[in-house]
């Protein structure tokens, strides 16, 4: 290497040393700031000399007290009514959101583009304006207020059908002729399905399981509706979110962050779990629409 | 504006070149708007000539058709049955018998009292046993609305059903002519998990999407042309009735009664704002996004995974923790404000959900926050797929990385995730939960409140929506107009875009 190109060759490497340097810095900032409000909703959850919201972050008294006032409250009636939706609402929501996403990829038959167009449209709409008929409908069934959860999980599941549009993506991927190939070999369209796709599909399954799971953990909207007000149907963010009203805060705002900390546990942890999946599906179903 | 050729295009200078390409993006747009125009025609006009084609035919079907078709006009399934497809037939058979027994036992009556959605409401009554008067509960609008809407779908279905077995019956009788075997029922069963495993597979889904979303919707927007409300519950307190466009009118007129702010204003001051946030929201996002996830894919980072773990926490914790704890850690009295001030730092709290431009910067800013791990997740995979030689002959030709961002990067980004920017500001616009959760809408808008309730500076029109049927008068018309209009707004600006970027038209070219 003559010398020039020797020092040419430094010159680019100190500036991409630098080039690093600044973006290891500016990562470093970033997580920063996406960890701080958690490492703080932890802390506070330990806080005992007060209940209510505080400028400081550090407790000056350590203590589980906020996590054991929580089983005096509705708490884990909430929880469990939440876990109970989110394990039903996986399964069946990916049992309906594969049948659709399978069929709409795989089958030409004539209704299927008017279908499609029909289901885009029909998605324009404010979700949320159905919501004032279906807890009336629920109401006349009985599955409002005390008996919200069996109601919640028939409202997620029956509209699931609706989001097909990342696990069509992915059945687009899975070549055709093997499909071709196994019915020149005489099996029926539903053992293709059996036999040949679904065992190809383990990362799209994950991925509609994981977040139709973690689905009703967060939704306000739907639950609030439903619940309408009454503590033994609620679901978590329902639940808490009662506590963080003006005339709660101050009882209850450091068992909000204790009740926060352990809804929030299990599920990050299993996303964290599976998060190779839900990558998987989120580039794959951006990219194809 | 005129159009150039590639030649005199690439004349010009680079400033002038994306005031072209702006320009032509605007220019484009009244050509687009009239061609969703000319789409809908054709539509309307395919519709018709079609039900001209289906009429033809049961007509000719009729003439032509043996007796055991004629009778099929008349009992469904007997075509079936009498040529021997029995498991056909009787369903065709059981259809027609529920369906004769529903309009006979409720149909009738609720389509009958459809146009007036119930003739008497609830009235005092004296009660002899316990000497007083009790209220008696009559005809219940929503439940007369409710199934009415039922029993057109159920009309619509029969019909359906009804062609169908004429043509079925139709087509048995040619098969037999022509010396060929029906298919009996067992092949129809064997069917079901193959040449027709779709219908069986989509049966459940679809069924799903009709009873609970548009069964729902059909509902909402009749409710629209109503006066249903918390008093008139059409029940309980009161019916409620037909009012035609009176709630239209109410929306778009510029006057009010008292002096207060109008419908119109108020709407079109969310509607700014909402545009506003929808805008800034997918932009910021899409574009620190992609600027992250090129700063973690670049050559020589390590610890790559770590990077995005930490930005998918707030993916993986649902949002009503974070969000609820991030509008606490804001507040006057929170956290990052107590910071602040103990660092001496400022002298009295930031205003950041009191101020209307504060909250609605703060908003924006909150929303990166949840937003970017999303884009990087996306970005990333993208970035992996363009082909590095192209880079390397940038790099050869002399580009810089700014240049090489600009011309390789961003139009392949663009180019890709066109639907989903689409998608993503739509989404953006309904989304509830960022601002539902961090600010509720606050702070309070004092003219637009006067008008419709509780109504605030970053209130977008979905949690304006949710305000309006939880408010203290549940004007639930009021919420089906806005509602509608969400509707008007979304698929203007799909049906624009979709049709002036050229990029996403084809579903198969993303396949």
């Amino acid at each position: 290497m003559s010398e020039t190109s020797m020092k040419r060759h430094m010159g680019l490497k100190a500036s991409r040393t630098l080039g690093n340097t600044l973006i290891y810095i500016l990562l470093i900032v970033i997580s920063i700031i996406w960890l701080v409000p958690f490492v703080c909703i932890v802390l506070q959850s330990f806080r005992v000399e007060s209940t209510w919201q505080v400028g400081y972050v550090i407790p000056r008294q350590w203590g589980v007290d906020n996590y054991v006032n929580l089983f005096s409250t509705n708490f884990p009636r909430w929880y469990i009514n939440t876990f109970i939706t989110a394990v039903c609402t996986a399964l069946l929501q990916t049992v309906i959101v594969l049948c659709m996403s399978y069929t709409l990829s795989r089958f030409r038959f004539k209704m299927r583009k008017p279908l499609m167009r029909f289901m885009l449209i029909l998605g324009m709409f404010p979700g949320m304006l159905t919501m004032i008929i279906l807890y009336r409908v629920l109401k006349d069934l009985g599955l409002t207020q005390a008996n919200a959860t069996p109601g919640l999980i028939l409202v997620y599941i029956a509209s699931s059908g609706m989001g097909y549009y990342v696990s069509k993506g992915f059945f687009d991927t899975v070549p055709k002729s093997l499909d071709e190939a196994a019915r020149v070999d005489g099996a029926t369209r539903a053992q293709v399905l059996r036999k040949i796709i679904l065992p190809l599909s383990k990362p799209i399954v994950i991925y509609t399981i994981l977040t139709a799971f973690m689905g009703p953990w967060g939704d306000f909207v739907f639950a609030s509706y439903i619940s309408f007000g009454n503590p033994i149907g609620m679901n978590v963010a329902v639940g808490l979110y009662s506590w963080l009203t003006p005339d709660q805060i101050s009882k209850s705002y450091t068992m909000f962050c204790a009740g926060g900390v352990l809804v929030a546990l299990p599920v990050t942890l299993l996303f964290l779990f599976l998060q190779k999946y839900y990558v998987e599906g989120v580039t794959g179903g951006a990219v194809k629409g | 504006m005129a159009k150039l050729s590639d030649l005199e295009f690439l004349r010009l200078s680079k400033g002038k070149r994306i005031l072209y390409r702006i320009g032509q993006f605007f220019a484009a747009i009244p050509k687009a708007i009239a061609g969703i125009f000319i789409k809908l025609w054709t539509l309307i006009k395919n519709c018709v000539l079609a039900i001209g084609r289906e009429i033809k035919d049961i007509v000719t079907s009729f003439i032509q058709g043996d007796w055991k078709t004629k009778v099929s006009y008349v009992v469904m399934g007997f075509g079936c049955l009498a040529r021997g497809q029995i498991l056909r037939g009787l369903l065709f058979l059981l259809f027609e018998v529920v369906f004769i027994g529903y309009m006979v036992l409720s149909g009738g009556y609720w389509l009958s009292m459809m146009p007036s959605l119930g003739k008497v409401g609830p009235t005092e009554e004296y009660n002899l046993i316990f000497d007083t008067f009790v209220t008696k509960y009559n005809d219940n609008s929503f439940q007369i609305l409710l199934y009415s809407v039922l029993t057109i779908f159920f009309i619509i279905a029969f019909i359906y059903t009804w062609r169908v077995n004429i043509r079925q019956s139709r087509m048995a009788e040619k098969i037999l002519a022509s010396g060929k075997k029906l298919k009996s029922g067992r092949d129809d069963l064997r069917s079901m998990v193959d040449e027709s495993f779709h219908k069986t597979l989509l049966a459940l889904p679809m069924t799903g999407i009709i009873i609970f979303t548009v069964l729902p919707i059909v509902f909402m927007v009749l409710v629209a042309f109503t006066n249903y409300d918390g008093s008139h519950d059409g029940y309980i307190n009161n019916l409620f009735h037909w009012v035609g466009m009176d709630n239209f009118n109410t929306m778009f007129s510029w006057s009010s009664a008292n002096g207060t702010q109008s419908y119109a204003a108020t709407f079109g001051e969310i509607l700014a704002w909402t545009l506003m946030w929808a805008f800034f929201a997918t932009f910021s996002n899409y574009f620190l996004g992609m600027f992250v996830a090129m700063a973690i894919n670049k050559k020589g980072i390590k610890v790559k995974k770590l990077w995005r773990t930490i930005l998918v926490m707030t993916i993986a914790i649902p949002q009503f923790i974070s969000l609820l704890y991030v509008s606490k850690m804001f507040a006057k009295d929170g956290i990052l404000n107590g910071f602040l001030l103990d660092m001496g730092w400022i002298d009295k709290a930031l205003p950041f959900w009191e101020d209307p431009t504060w909250a609605r910067v703060s908003v924006i800013l909150i929303n990166i926050w949840i937003g970017i791990p999303y884009l990087m997740l996306i970005a990333t995979g993208i970035l992996m797929n363009i082909p590095a030689d192209l880079y390397e002959s940038a790099r050869i030709d002399g580009a810089n990385p700014w240049q090489q961002y600009t011309r390789i990067t961003l139009p392949y980004m663009l180019f890709i995730t066109g639907p989903y920017l689409l998608t993503s500001f739509t989404g953006n616009m309904n989304n509830f939960n960022v601002i539902f959760l961090l600010t509720g809408g606050a702070p309070l808008n004092p003219a637009a409140s006067s008008a419709a309730g509780n109504v605030g500076y970053t209130d977008l029109l979905i949690t304006w929506l949710f305000k309006i049927t939880t408010g203290a008068d549940s004007k639930y018309y009021l919420a089906s107009v806005v509602g509608i209009l969400v509707f008007v707004v979304v698929a203007l600006i799909s049906l624009i875009v979709y049709n002036v970027l050229p990029s996403i038209k084809n579903e198969e070219d993303f396949q």
